[in-house]
């Protein structure tokens, strides 16, 4: 056994480095690499959690025409409750959407399924009282540049679903809107079309039973702390 | 090795990056973030600027630890480095410009696999002081985003009628919309690649026949 071990030694070029020297630089290389990646990330993550949550925001009040204040509302046991905006959350989410004045305007509820080429995720503005699609933006999408993408760059599309009754469920036409239930398809894009169409109809076909009757929604979120010209505005009313 | 070296050799190994040894159309690498990514103009800026982030940084750090990295485990040494630098690209893109992040979203990560960064790390960095390698390294970076936005630009312009997001023709324009879809990524980088093989072509022609006119 000695002898073998002399015999490869003797045989090694001086230049060759051990084993050990080499696991050294490697396990050396990958622990600072690791301090490097998770520096990075915690300077990043509250910006990147940030930008996510003012996104939605933008989104939230962009689908409820009117609101200014949002709260991320659980369904849990039947019972539509406010979390916090970051704690995480494993049941369904739906977000309340409210005015200056704290009263409710409608639910922005998020949806996704199979567009064209890939998965539509979506978030529509939901009225309970005249129990419509009031507004839509879609979040993530894959679609054809040109004719499925039109499904948010055309404002003709996106105009469909500013009161659009949801009873009976949504259909798509192709010869312009004749009923408040009607979306007219793009030319071109009538997969797109369908694809979103379909989305609103399942995901509020799931939402419907579980929502609270109309006046009975959770109350708006307590104004912030860090927001004075909101409660000035509030105080004067 | 320990005397700086002479401004002109430095500036030749920054140069030959930008168009002699242009990566894209001379040595034709880095084709995957070069058709993937380049759509727009702005996402051509936005993956030139992070490849050059990580090409820059690896280059500086492989020169750097050029005595210290048994060959042996070079190659996993270079990638470490290089997957670290792409991954704070990554978190930075994501928290400073979201929507263009969004754009490029799994290319970035990508850039690991860019074969044109671990060639000059194997090529040039590893053999060369650390100002060669870095000046090395920014030239390269900067003839890879030319290529980029060269591409970029062109199929924007055809395939949207704008170029960085502003409308450039009249609301008659009719995009042609193929070239912004994957096709018209090997389509205008045939056409570049071929505008670039009669630029090499013409050159060679005109020598042999400067040379012929001097035999004769």
């Amino acid at each position: 056994m000695t002898e073998v071990q002399l015999t490869i030694s003797a045989g090694q070029q001086p230049s060759q480095p051990s084993s050990l020297r080499l696991v050294l630089t490697l396990g050396i290389a990958g622990l600072l690499s690791g301090f490097a990646i998770a520096g990075a990330y915690q300077i990043t993550k509250p910006i990147i959690d940030a930008n996510n949550a003012r996104a939605l925001e933008a989104a939230v009040f962009k689908v409820v025409p009117g609101s200014t204040r949002m709260r991320k509302l659980a369904l849990r046991d039947g019972l539509l409750v406010p979390v916090a905006g970051d704690e995480p959350v494993t049941d369904p989410v739906v977000y309340g959407a409210y005015d200056d004045a704290g009263d409710f305007l409608g639910y922005a509820i998020e949806g996704a399924g199979s567009g064209f080429q890939d998965i539509i995720r979506l978030l529509y503005g939901y009225d309970p009282v005249r129990r419509c699609v009031i507004g839509l933006e879609i979040l993530e999408s894959r679609e054809t540049p040109g004719l499925g993408d039109k499904i948010y760059k055309d404002a003709a599309f996106q105009a469909n679903f500013e009161a659009l009754s949801v009873e009976p469920p949504i259909v798509v036409v192709k010869d312009g809107r004749d009923a408040d239930n009607e979306v007219d398809a793009i030319t071109g894009a009538t997969i797109s079309s369908l694809a979103v169409v379909k989305i609103i109809n399942t995901v509020t076909g799931a939402w419907l039973p579980d929502l609270p009757p109309p006046g009975e929604e959770p109350p708006a979120p307590p104004a912030e702390p860090d927001a004075p010209e909101q409660e000035q505005q509030g105080g004067e009313r | 090795m320990n005397t700086p070296p002479d401004p002109g050799r430095l500036y030749r190994e920054f140069a030959k990056g930008i168009w002699k040894e242009n990566p894209v159309f001379v040595q034709v690498l880095g084709m995957c973030p070069m058709l993937a990514v380049t759509n727009s103009a702005i996402n051509a800026v936005a993956m030139g600027a992070a490849t050059a982030f990580v090409l820059i940084g690896s280059s500086f750090l492989v020169s750097l630890l050029r005595s210290f990295i048994p060959k042996q485990v070079r190659i996993s040494t270079y990638i470490i480095i290089i997957a670290t630098f792409v991954t704070v690209a990554d978190f930075t893109l994501k928290a400073a410009v979201p929507s263009v992040h969004k754009e490029l979203g799994a290319f970035i990560a990508l850039i690991v696999v860019n074969c044109l960064i671990l060639g000059r790390q194997e090529a040039f960095a590893s053999r060369n002081s650390v100002r060669l390698a870095v000046a090395d390294a920014i030239g390269m970076a900067a003839g890879f985003a030319f290529a980029l936005l060269c591409l970029g630009a062109t199929r924007e312009i055809l395939g949207s009628g704008s170029l960085f997001g502003h409308l450039l023709f009249g609301e008659h324009f009719e995009p042609w919309v193929i070239m912004v879809l994957p096709p018209g990524g090997f389509i205008m980088l045939g056409v570049i690649l071929l505008f670039f093989g009669f630029l090499r072509e013409r050159k060679i022609r005109r020598r042999t026949r400067v040379s012929e006119e001097a035999a004769s």
